[in-house]
């Protein structure tokens, strides 16, 4: 060997494969502003559509005048529900089983509501020719508060489903009611808070909230007459399943529908289901003949575009004197808002709320979700988490904390306890998952031993003792949080949307020289993709990163897939493209032991190739391999090297970590300060370090201003208060803590690579650990509860009325 | 309503046009000029996606009329690279610190610490916190942007990036 | 959001905008910064018919001292006003103010005239103008004429200006030398108005008050004088029980509205904690 041979450690860093923080290949257009953004997408001849939207919250319909508006110069058409009727377009199907009014018929259901939809020639004069549609309303009682909703005198929302006894999952109580879904052992739950020495019953409201990416949700429709094509580009997590909608809905055969969803401004959940915008930008390009563009404002976007939570989940655990927790029993009140339009797999109207028995080895429990409707914006979509998991973690990350407090306990001692043993995995759970693994007694103890806990506990004791004697104002809190979040929906014998089983892909091909391009089902909005897949392929295959392209986001190249939202990418589609990179690796061992003249067993994988086991100078290199599967394949195989992989996954993923927040609170203003946050995230196996922790960062933002004061508020007439970002609250860098990160590694069992997600996780753990510091903070005060969000407002009101 | 004429220099580029008088900035830069890297965030002067400089100064382009810089003249982060192609140290300081994920914030985000750090070359963690106080970014959590921004100022001052403690 | 179509007038003198604002008549409106204009005209709250730019005029812009009085050109920006050397020597409660106001784009282009002379109660300058006894001085068409920044401010969005009057000048009687001054503003976050905020200027001798001048922003229709707290504090040595009661009384002359930001008696008493963390800054700053 001469110096020049690379060193094992030089080949394989060459590869830039899995756990190194390789630097991300998309950053090269988007620091120069070369993103391609729907926005930035200007076709011939391209029109402009703009909303009309109610005024009100609940009003009926008595006329749309039109007239002035389409007398503007410019304007080339205003849809109202009467023009989609006769296409039998002006109801859509929604993934919770509902439908949703495209345009609103004779009824309008919350503010904000899709009423007419104005076409011109650009956004200027479609914005003045929506001023001038005129709509007479006759108002009516709105129902906002859903604590009232199957009141007997509540106002009847849905006229048009309103003699329908059996919703989409079981018959229905009330006119407003939407659906009754129950789990687990009712009567062994109820038997075991009979005979328990201690409960707890907190009712816990997670305030409605929205995703609010930066990027709004828009596209570009463009109806092809001749071919009888439609294109559609838009702000999709799930393009394929906008296709298939689409195609459904419009008529058009799936073939001749062409879905893009190119760069994406931020998603969070907001741009997984399918809005009026798009319809109607389709069904207008399909009457004028030329392409449409749609694009929702800062307002329309928080207003009318799927809230996230708003969910009332009243929360009991019962449990001996010592601490020993034995049973768990929820019921949650699910504000769905006038159409159920939450984006869960199909058989789940409450997501996978049944997580929320948490990371611990409770042995019974029960769940039940009454879902209703009120005059608000519609949806209940999952923002920043996989469906429903941040509500459940946040019943039961604060039930626990209630429940130490009524015990006397430290509350990580009550977790200790209670925690499910790392040899219990796989662990059934007593609302019906398996855990796939996971090591909660070794993260917590690291996260504690890291912080210094019990010198924080040491310092509280003392700032309370200090407070007590009026010498500060200022309160100290510190809050646990301990998720197991439940990601990769999922498999198909359980989660499907809209009947197509929520797989993902992934196919790959690599050219003669060398270059693979890899295409998923999924669709990157700012988690990395086109990095990080490489870095699968790269370490399976031996081929460097660099060579590898990744294509997502058009249906016509891309396998089908359900796309990117619960952070399924990683647990589904990674591993689509893991088992497809294995399908040529196998393919590219057998043409390597041809062209080493050896029986294939007698050749192994080594980094970049393949070599003769025992004579590691006898090696092919996979450039060689892949050059000679074009040039020169063994006698009777096909040449080429690609493979496409669907990925049915056997089981959920679920990702776990530890997260401690101290935090000081001034009492006389309710300002807070997040002095410390410490996330340690145990996802299994690292792809990307970097972007790990990238998106552990944002995550934890994200946490901190849902738990903190971001929320979505109605006053008692249905109006939407503050909805902008004067009012919605993003914090910028000065309000945003810093944030340090750590981990464990528990690879999952079942994935081909052990990773198991990360995206969501600091949303789902960080809230709870926000919220838990809040009220650790006051309980010494005794309090049991405080409501988020915990704005400085509501902060200085829980301290006037606990007496500080 | 009567068109305006403006005439204004954008990336070192003169451009002459007729606008309406309510055309906004930043719709002038992307739908005329094809200047598509200023986005369009909140459209109430709060998110800074929109962010360009116009003689020396940051500024929200979706809060402007078109009418309003002319004879300004403007840097967008179509123009922060040099001519021949070579990045901006913010430009690779951004990829190296992982500074952003959607990308979209970050042209506005860009052409802020542009501003700043001629301002202030060496600003300090809180100096960078409040300098981008104007430029909302709902991925990063803004601790990787200010790294970023650090890093940036090292190499435009030919010092080693020193990571601060945390 | 794209706002009505309109007009656009840039006149290059106070005489040209004048006469213009004279000409077009009540639905055309003068454009500062536009940070309060240009979002209500994308949100379609306001659609004037016609706008006069009055940022190509030289002779709105810049700090002098003239005699007694610092003099402020009303389109002299945020940004500026945190960096001239007179101000931050002879005026430095003004500064203060200006760094807690919007963000950094928005101070680049944000003027002084712009942030006083509308009459939105959340903006922070109108009750640091009341502070420091301000002279608002407008042109109009029949001429100048001067306003106490005290007497300005008749109700939310409503002015002792006429219509057809622009805002021309700020003119700051310079405060004493040693004076003590703080601007302590209560908001949810960079680019929010205040929660609540209160301004405190003040002469101290011998640990005694001389003077004091107190105002409150974002508490009621109009920024706010807080005259009997003024009067309470004046001549004490600012004793817990003194500052008490003009925090009661401060807090008294309070009407804030109920919005995102709080409800009404958290505004109130947030009132009243900015302006006891004013004092107790203002007092450590006094020399004397």
């Amino acid at each position: 060997m001469n110096d020049m041979t690379p060193t094992r450690e030089e080949r394989e860093a060459k590869l830039q494969g899995m756990g190194c923080k390789r630097k991300r290949v998309e950053d090269v257009r988007f620091t120069q502003g070369r993103g391609q953004y729907v926005d930035d997408l200007k076709l011939p001849g391209m029109l402009f559509g703009d909303f009309v939207r109610s005024t009100y919250a609940h009003a009926r319909i008595k006329k749309i005048d039109a007239s002035a508006a389409l007398a503007l110069p410019g304007v080339k058409a205003v849809l109202t529900a009467a023009d989609l009727k006769p296409l039998n377009l002006h109801y859509m199907p929604t993934l919770a089983g509902d439908v949703q009014a495209v345009l609103a018929d004779e009824k309008v259901l919350f503010q904000g509501q899709e009423v007419a939809f104005v076409i011109a020639e650009d956004r200027y004069v479609a914005a003045d020719a929506a001023e001038l549609v005129e709509v007479e309303y006759e108002e009516l009682p709105p129902l906002v508060d859903p604590f009232q909703a199957m009141a007997e005198d509540a106002p009847l929302l849905r006229e048009d489903i309103k003699d329908k006894t059996e919703g989409a999952h079981g018959p229905r109580k009330h006119y407003n009611h939407i659906f009754d879904w129950q789990i687990g052992d009712k009567t062994g739950t109820d038997a075991a808070f009979q005979g328990a020495d201690v409960t707890i019953k907190e009712m816990l409201s997670y305030h409605r909230t929205h995703p609010s990416p930066l990027e709004t949700c828009q596209c570009v429709a463009s109806m092809d007459k001749i071919r009888g094509e439609l294109t559609l580009w838009g702000t999709f997590q799930a393009p394929h399943v906008i296709r298939t909608v689409a195609s459904m809905l419009a008529g058009i055969p799936e073939h001749k529908v062409h879905v893009i969803a190119p760069d994406i401004g931020g998603g969070f959940g907001n741009k997984v289901g399918a809005y009026p915008g798009y319809i109607c930008s389709v069904v207008a390009s399909i009457v004028l003949g030329v392409p449409v563009k749609w694009v929702e404002d800062r307002m329309e976007n928080l207003s009318t575009t799927s809230f996230a939570r708003d969910y009332h989940m009243t929360t009991e655990l019962a449990a001996t004197k010592d601490g020993k927790i034995t049973a768990m029993r929820v019921h949650v009140l699910a504000d769905h808002g006038a159409f159920d339009a939450c984006a869960d797999p199909s058989k789940w109207p409450a997501g996978f709320m049944n997580i929320c028995t948490g990371s611990y080895d409770i042995p019974v429990a029960h769940l039940a979700v009454d879902g209703v409707y009120t005059n608000k914006a519609p949806g209940g979509v999952a923002y920043r988490c996989s469906f429903r998991v941040t509500e459940a973690v946040y019943a039961i990350e604060r039930a626990i904390e209630i429940l130490a407090q009524k015990l006397g306990m430290d509350s990580a001692e009550l977790r200790m306890k209670n925690f499910i043993k790392a040899e219990q995995f796989p662990y059934q759970s007593a609302l019906g998952w398996e855990y796939d693994s996971g090591d909660y007694h070794t993260a917590m103890r690291k996260a504690l031993d890291t912080v210094g806990y019990d010198a924080l506990r040491a310092e509280q004791t003392a700032k309370r003792d200090a407070f007590r004697r009026g010498e500060t104002r200022e309160i100290m809190g510190i809050g646990i949080s301990f998720f197991t979040e439940i990601v990769g929906a999922g498999p198909t014998r359980n989660c499907d949307i809209l009947g197509i089983g929520m797989f993902d892909s992934a196919e790959i091909r690599i050219h003669p020289t060398g270059g693979v391009i890899a295409r998923m089902g999924t669709k990157s909005q700012g988690q990395g993709h086109e990095t990080t897949y490489a870095q699968i392929i790269a370490t399976e295959l031996g081929i460097p990163a660099d060579d590898i392209m990744i294509e997502e986001g058009n249906t016509d190249t891309a396998p089908y897939g359900l796309g990117t939202y619960g952070s399924r990418s990683t647990p589904v589609a990674g591993a689509a493209t893991a088992v497809a990179a294995r399908k040529i690796k196998a393919k590219a061992q057998m043409i390597a032991a041809h062209m080493l003249e050896v029986h294939h067993d007698d050749v192994e994988f080594d980094i970049d190739g393949f070599r003769v086991k025992g004579l590691p100078e006898k090696r092919k290199s996979m450039k060689e391999i892949v050059w000679a599967a074009y040039n020169q394949p063994p006698p009777n195989m096909e040449p080429g090297l690609e493979a496409v992989s669907y990925y049915d996954p056997p089981n959920m993923t679920y990702p776990f970590g530890a997260y401690l927040c101290v935090m000081d609170i001034d009492v006389d203003t309710g300002v807070y300060k997040v002095r410390r946050f410490y996330a340690l995230d145990d996802c299994g196996t690292r792809i990307n370090p970097m972007i790990i922790e990238g998106q552990v960062h944002g995550g934890l933002t994200e946490a901190f201003a849902v738990a903190m004061g971001q929320e979505i508020r109605y006053d008692e007439q249905g109006n939407v208060m503050g909805a902008s970002f004067m009012d919605f609250f993003l914090p910028t860098a000065v309000e945003t803590p810093v944030w340090e990160t750590d981990h464990t590694v528990t690879p999952s069992p079942h994935h081909p690579i052990g990773a198991k997600g990360v995206g969501e996780s600091p949303h789902v753990g960080g809230v709870p650990c926000f919220s838990n510091a809040v009220n650790d903070a006051f309980a010494f005060l005794g309090s049991t509860h405080i409501q988020m969000p915990h704005d400085h407002w509501r902060i200085w009101k829980a301290a006037r009325a606990l007496g500080a | 309503m009567s068109k305006v004429h403006v005439k204004l220099t954008v990336n070192g580029k003169a451009h002459e046009a007729l606008v309406e008088p309510r055309t906004l900035l930043v719709h002038f830069l992307r739908e005329d000029l094809n200047l598509t890297g200023a986005h369009v965030g909140c459209e109430t002067g709060h998110c800074g996606a929109c962010t360009v400089d116009i003689d020396g100064m940051s500024v929200k382009s979706c809060t402007m009329f078109a009418v309003q810089a002319d004879g300004a003249d403007i840097l967008t982060i179509e123009g922060v690279a040099a001519p021949d192609g070579t990045l901006h140290a913010l430009q690779e300081s951004f990829r190296e610190m992982h500074g952003l994920q959607c990308g979209y914030c970050t042209p506005g985000m860009i052409v802020r610490a542009h501003r700043l750090l001629q301002e202030n070359p060496r600003p300090t963690e809180a100096e960078i916190r409040a300098g981008i106080a104007g430029n909302l970014c709902r991925c990063t959590g803004y601790q990787n942007i200010v790294k970023a921004i650090q890093h940036a100022a090292a190499t435009l001052a030919g010092e080693p990036f020193q990571e601060a403690a945390e | 959001m794209i706002p009505a179509n309109f007009a656009y007038h840039r006149p290059s003198t106070i005489e040209e905008a004048v006469g213009l604002l004279a000409s077009l008549g009540e639905e055309a409106r003068a454009l500062a910064g536009g940070f309060s204009l240009i979002p209500m005209m994308k949100l379609r709250l306001a659609a004037p018919e016609a706008l006069v730019d009055l940022s190509r005029i030289a002779a709105l812009k810049g700090v002098r001292e003239e005699g007694p009085e610092i003099v402020v050109g009303a389109m002299t920006t945020q940004h500026q006003l945190m960096s001239d050397p007179i101000i931050a020597a002879k005026v430095p409660l003004i500064p203060e103010t200006s760094a807690v106001i919007a963000d950094p784009q928005i101070r680049y282009r944000g003027t002084l005239g712009g942030n006083v002379a509308n009459g939105d109660p959340g903006n922070d300058m109108p009750a640091v103008m009341m502070t420091l006894d301000a002279t608002y001085v407008l042109a109009g068409p029949n001429g100048t004429r001067s306003v106490k920044a005290r007497g300005f401010y008749e109700g939310a969005y409503f002015t002792a200006a006429e219509p057809g009057e622009i805002l021309t000048e700020i003119r700051i009687p310079t405060p004493a030398p040693g004076a003590g001054y703080a601007y302590e503003k209560l908001k949810r976050k960079v680019g929010d108005y205040a929660t609540a905020a209160a301004a405190v200027q003040l002469t101290m001798k011998a640990s005694t008050v001389e003077t004091i001048a107190i105002g409150l922003t974002n508490v009621s229709e109009t920024p706010l004088l807080a005259q009997d707290a003024m009067t309470i504090l004046a001549g004490s040595r600012l004793e817990p029980e003194v500052v008490d009661r003009a925090v009661a009384a401060a807090e008294a002359i309070t009407n804030p509205a109920s919005d995102g930001r709080g409800p009404a008696e958290y505004r109130t008493a947030m009132a009243g904690i900015m302006l006891r963390r004013a004092l107790a800054r203002a007092a450590s700053r006094a020399q004397g």
